[in-house]
């Protein structure tokens, strides 16, 4: 073979045109093999270029590099069209249904009274109160007694108060969490400022307003110079924080052994006022029990029904559906995330 | 108690116009809550008049009674009506609605056809004029003028309050102390009806039937009143009959209504025995002589030797305070009556109530509290409506004790200011407390005495006396501020665990639940409960005998909620609960007898808290059918028994506890299906699949999953110093052995741990299968992957194989496991 232009500009032609026809990158890889590989025409006038003599070797040179050249960028724009082809129906075909509702598993969900313990704890670590908690199953003398509520007292009857026998073992599941206020005053000295959620029992019949089985949260503050003021303040911050910053609370007065004076608190929610729960400041008699002097400290305490809270805020209509235990109805609230 | 707006209005100013809810708004802001309040006869148009029954027909082949009745109405001719009841006999009054009356309910009066007769109105029910719910007969009036206007008589018209009285405040149960206290709340004058009875006209004398008090702890002051010539004939005025019905009580016959009556208006129980019935002298004492008493209801009652009793010389006449006795009771031949008025311990009355489970219009002002002063004043009202409305005589009075007042109490007016935080001038204190009935000395500017009225028993401290001016001037006129604790929190590790583990669980797809902690033994029984498990607290009274024993377990609420979920059509269902459990049954120490007089001693606190049993807290959790479905990707998978235990393991080491997994065969788990996962060798949790029997017994689903943990036995872990991250490359090696089908695999991985030696990064079991053939039948493979990794190296292929055949080597000793070709 010998080498002309002609016949280099012919394979370079010949090259461009393969390449330009191959219709699929399998095309593109013969045509690379048949034009562009050591055994292609344009290869094997490369490699001859060694025989010339210097200044033929350059001049066809030259016009192997630029053939070179020609060919490659013909190839390198086939290649990148071909792939896009590809590309495009391969990506098309992998297409999906985004809509198909998601492959996962059951949902859970906390129970609302969880989420709402949560909530009103942390409300309340905010203002530097403590969570403090006790036993179900506690002493009558720290779920009575101390709380001025003494033996003859009507809440003690079996009407009221779930006990153990033999009762002479003087326990009883606890009627309130107030035992825990109890236990705190007893271990700690003022300032306490605690509040106290927890599990409480009284032998009221199941119906779409009262179970035997419910939940409470007290808070406590005993400190130097605390009024109903400040008991008005923490209960209307409480409530705000719970209901809504537009809702009001009224105190009403009323009894309880524990407190003196003693109130009920109601708060105007949807356009109605609601009974939400006791309060008052402590009784000195309490005080005394616990061994702090009531000259020197005084103190509020409060306490709700949870179930109530959330039947108002959820507009829950029956009982049943909080203490039954269908999955339905935790799923609903979810985990509390906001 | 139930209260009518025109009784109320003898007593209290309340300004005319004053409306239904401003009336309701007073009571309720000096702490008396409305709980209804009945508006009547508003919606009655008359004509309502008194007839005189003059002739009765009945008129036959009705399938009910009908009469056709002849009526004196006042008017010229007799008028003629139809009436469908039978209660009434010629000579009564009735209540006659004329034609164009309306009755309540738009119910209009016109002349009919009936029955072949033409009725000219109708005689009326007091559920017809709305008034009562007593349909079960018309009207009989105990008198009346034909044609009077019967909407006037039977004062129809009213707004009647029932009002709750706490139970601090005896005196408010009566139309005297809530007549002051809607005064008071209205600013309005008050007339106290007890001022308007003279009790010294009544002197005491040995005419009258003597009393003695036998027991002074049971009563403090007692009168006697005694009567002859009583009219049992004479019938109790119209107007006492409707006050008393307006109360809520039923009219009953002139003399006990006159009790009744007196009751309902000052606050004092009376009782009224038959002279003729009495032996000898009146006896307040306790139940010492008698086991059995017949109470006026006819009850045979067993009495306790701490009862308080009423006897004259020889038996007892009343269990005192709360109920007469059959046999001295009044009846319809009494002529000689003996009022007794007494103040009886409110504590004893208690007791008395409690103990027979009988709770009286009598114990329940008792055991409130009853004003001392009205002992004699209540029994003197009732002597003179006996005189007045039966034509009794006067015989006399005995009296027994004496009236007990309330102490002093020292009150420095600032106090009130102090504790309310607001202020409140001295002069609006002072004008409170005069208002709630107290004196009030001013001894210096800073020091007052007041004395609280007879009627205020619960008035005993200075905080007591605050509020009654916090009631009176308004707690809502405190403005609030917010204290803000002196010191700053978190949750307590215990808080803050409970909190995470329900937060997993609720994203691991469970949904939380809360059950009762009451079971029965049958369920105790049938899921196997064995040791502390089996012994649980019992109630002394339970809801239910279904459910008498205080749980030890969280499962036994755990498959009934389970059970409830799937009968409401649930397939997949996975719940938990974190919840307390009650074990240990042992006795534990006496409290003993603790006063509240102050704080008791260190030894006596210790006693209390000791008296009060361990309550660990579990988390539980039961799952049956899938946690992760199928759907139109293809099939689900069924949740099994070892992702029971791998939740359980996931909780624990959630806490930064190491476990051990151990083969259990803890009931009601399925015995080859359980495992028992162990922190610093004590048992923690048991998890798996539950026992088949109990499954099928209980109407769960077949391979149902359960865990529990017990959170409480998991110790708490000192912050962790963090790990070293080695960035050196890592090298594996598989290892695949073979051993006995019950070589647990956690022995094989932990005998290949501990031989691999320290560069051990991780091992993972990859492969497990059964079915060798030949000499392996009857054992498993195991593959393991093991991953090394030095921190300052790459380790070479030879020094990886040597810890490799270290592991096995290890593994081979400890298990008799076989290296696979």
């Amino acid at each position: 073979m010998t080498l002309s232009a002609e016949s280099i500009e012919s394979a370079r032609d010949l090259a461009v045109t393969a390449i330009n026809e191959a219709d699929s990158l399998d095309g593109l890889k013969e045509a690379k093999l048949a034009h562009m590989g050591d055994r292609s025409p344009i290869a094997k006038a490369n490699q001859l270029l060694g025989t010339l003599a210097a200044e033929e070797r350059a001049q066809f040179g030259k016009i192997i590099g630029q053939a070179k050249g020609v060919v490659s960028a013909a190839y390198e724009a086939q290649l990148a069209a071909l792939e896009a082809i590809r590309d495009a129906r391969v990506l098309v075909d992998e297409r999906v249904d985004v809509s198909l509702p998601a492959r996962r598993g059951l949902q859970g969900g906390l129970h609302p009274l969880t989420i709402l313990t949560n909530e009103i704890c942390d409300l309340f670590l905010g203002m530097g109160y403590r969570v403090a908690e006790g036993p179900e199953l506690e002493a009558e003398w720290l779920n009575f007694d101390a709380l001025n509520i003494p033996a003859d007292h009507p809440a003690r009857t079996m009407q009221d108060t779930f006990f153990i026998e033999p009762l002479e073992s003087h326990l009883v599941l606890r009627t309130h969490t107030s035992p825990v206020q109890v236990r705190t005053m007893l271990t700690e000295k003022p300032p306490i400022y605690v509040i106290c959620p927890g599990r409480t029992y009284r032998a009221d019949e199941l119906d779409a307003t009262h179970t035997p089985v419910f939940s409470q949260v007290e808070g406590l503050v005993v400190d130097k110079g605390i009024t109903m003021a400040d008991l008005k303040g923490t209960l209307d911050h409480f409530a705000q924080s719970i209901f809504g910053a537009d809702v009001k609370t009224r105190l009403r007065s009323s009894f309880f052994p524990f407190t003196e004076p003693s109130a009920e608190v109601d708060f105007y929610f949807n356009g109605r006022w609601i009974e939400w729960g006791g309060c008052g400041m402590v009784n000195p008699k309490v005080l005394v029990a616990c061994g702090i002097d009531p000259d020197e400290y005084t103190g509020f305490a409060f306490g709700m029904g949870l179930e109530r809270t959330l039947m108002v805020r959820h507009g829950i209509s029956d009982m049943h559906d909080i203490v039954e235990g269908d999955i339905r109805f935790s799923q609903m609230f979810g985990t509390g995330i906001k | 108690m139930k209260v009518p707006l025109s009784w109320i209005k003898e007593y209290a100013a309340i300004p005319d116009g004053a409306s239904v809810e401003s009336l309701v708004e007073a009571f309720v802001s000096v702490g008396f809550e409305v709980e209804g309040v009945d508006i009547q006869g508003r919606d009655i148009v008359g004509p309502l008049v008194v007839g005189l029954v003059q002739s009765i027909e009945e008129v036959t082949g009705q399938k009910k009674p009908i009469r056709y009745v002849g009526l004196d109405c006042g008017e010229s001719e007799t008028r003629y009506v139809i009436c469908g009841a039978t209660n009434f006999v010629v000579g009564d009054h009735v209540v006659v609605s004329l034609p164009g009356a309306v009755l309540p309910g738009g119910f209009h009066i016109a002349a009919r056809e009936t029955y072949g007769h033409i009725s000219n109105g109708m005689i009326c029910s007091g559920k017809e004029l709305g008034i009562s719910s007593d349909h079960s007969g018309i009207i009989v009036l105990a008198s009346g003028v034909p044609g009077e206007n019967a909407i006037d008589l039977l004062e129809v018209e009213d707004v009647i309050f029932d009002v709750a009285v706490n139970p601090d405040r005896g005196y408010a149960l009566s139309v005297r102390g809530l007549s002051r206290e809607l005064a008071a709340s209205l600013s309005a004058p008050y007339n106290d009806p007890a001022l308007a009875v003279d009790p010294q006209k009544y002197d005491s004398n040995m005419d009258a039937v003597q009393v003695i008090i036998d027991d002074p702890t049971a009563v403090s002051v007692i009168y006697l009143r005694t009567i002859s010539d009583f009219d049992a004939s004479a019938k109790t005025p119209v107007w006492m009959q409707r006050r008393i019905e307006k109360c809520g009580m039923r009219p009953i016959s002139l003399a006990v209504d006159i009790t009744n009556y007196v009751m309902l208006e000052l606050g004092q129980p009376l009782h009224a025995f038959d002279r003729s019935k009495l032996t000898g002298s009146v006896h307040i004492r306790r139940a010492t002589k008698e086991k059995t008493f017949t109470t006026l209801d006819g009850q045979l009652r067993t009495l306790s030797p701490e009862n308080i009793v009423v006897s004259d010389d020889q038996v007892a006449l009343a269990l005192a305070g709360t109920m007469g006795g059959l046999e001295s009771e009044v009846t319809s031949n009494t002529a000689g009556i003996v009022i007794e008025a007494a103040r009886f311990d409110p504590v004893g009355i208690a007791k008395n109530s409690r103990h027979h489970k009988l709770s009286s219009e009598a114990s329940r002002r008792f055991e409130r509290s009853v004003d001392p002063q009205l002992a004699a004043i209540s029994s003197a009202r009732a002597i003179d409506l006996l005189i007045e409305l039966g034509n009794a005589t006067y015989v006399g009075t005995a009296i027994a004790g004496s009236v007990e007042l309330a102490p002093t109490i020292q009150f420095p007016p600032g106090f009130a200011s102090q504790i309310l935080g607001i202020t409140v001038e001295p002069e609006a204190v002072c004008d409170t407390l005069e208002t709630v009935g107290c004196y009030v000395t001013k001894k210096s500017e800073d020091e007052w005495l007041v004395q609280p009225p007879t009627w205020r028993s619960d008035l005993l401290t200075p905080t007591d006396l605050v509020e009654e001016v916090g009631r009176l001037v308004g707690l809502n006129s405190i403005a609030g501020r917010l204290p803000i604790g002196r010191s700053a929190h978190t949750l307590s590790p215990a808080q803050s665990r409970k909190r995470g583990i329900a937060n997993f669980l609720a994203h691991a797809g469970y949904s939380e639940v809360y059950n009762y902690p009451f079971v029965n033994q049958e369920m105790v029984d049938l899921l196997g409960f064995v040791g502390p498990r089996a012994a649980s607290f019992r109630l002394a009274n339970p809801m239910s005998d279904q459910a008498p024993l205080l749980r030890t377990h969280l499962l036994p609420g755990l498959l009934d909620a389970t059970k409830r979920n799937i009968s409401r059509g649930a397939k997949d269902v996975a719940i938990f609960e974190i919840g307390t459990v009650f074990r240990d049954i042992t006795k534990l120490p006496d409290v003993g007898i603790v006063g509240t007089h102050e704080r008791p001693s260190p030894e006596a606190i210790d006693r209390i808290y000791a008296s009060v049993p361990p309550q660990p807290l579990f988390v539980g959790a039961v799952v049956a059918g899938s946690l992760d479905r199928a759907g139109w990707w293809g099939v689900g998978r069924t949740f099994d028994w070892s992702d029971s235990i791998n939740q359980a393991l996931s909780i624990i080491e959630l806490t930064g506890n190491v476990a051990t997994i151990v083969q259990s065969d803890f009931a009601p788990w399925h015995p080859g299906r359980c495992a028992e996962l162990q922190v610093a060798g004590k048992a923690v949790a048991h998890a798996g699949e539950l026992h088949p029997r109990v499954l099928e017994a209980l109407g769960l689903p077949a391979r149902t999953c359960a865990f529990a943990v017990n959170l409480s036995e998991l110790p708490f872990q000192q912050n962790k110093s963090a790990p070293v991250i080695v960035t050196m490359p890592a090298a594996t090696q598989d290892v695949s052995l073979i051993v006995d089908i019950n070589t647990p695999a956690a022995r094989v991985e932990a005998a290949l741990i501990s031989g691999a030696g320290d560069l051990l990064e991780s091992i993972e079991l990859f492969d497990r299968y059964g079915g060798l053939p030949g000499d392996d039948a009857g054992k498993i493979s195991l593959a393991f992957t093991l991953t090394f990794r030095a921190p300052d190296r790459t380790l070479t292929a030879d020094e990886v194989s040597g810890y490799r055949e270290a592991a096995v080597a290890q593994a081979i000793k400890e298990t008799g496991a076989i290296l696979r070709a």
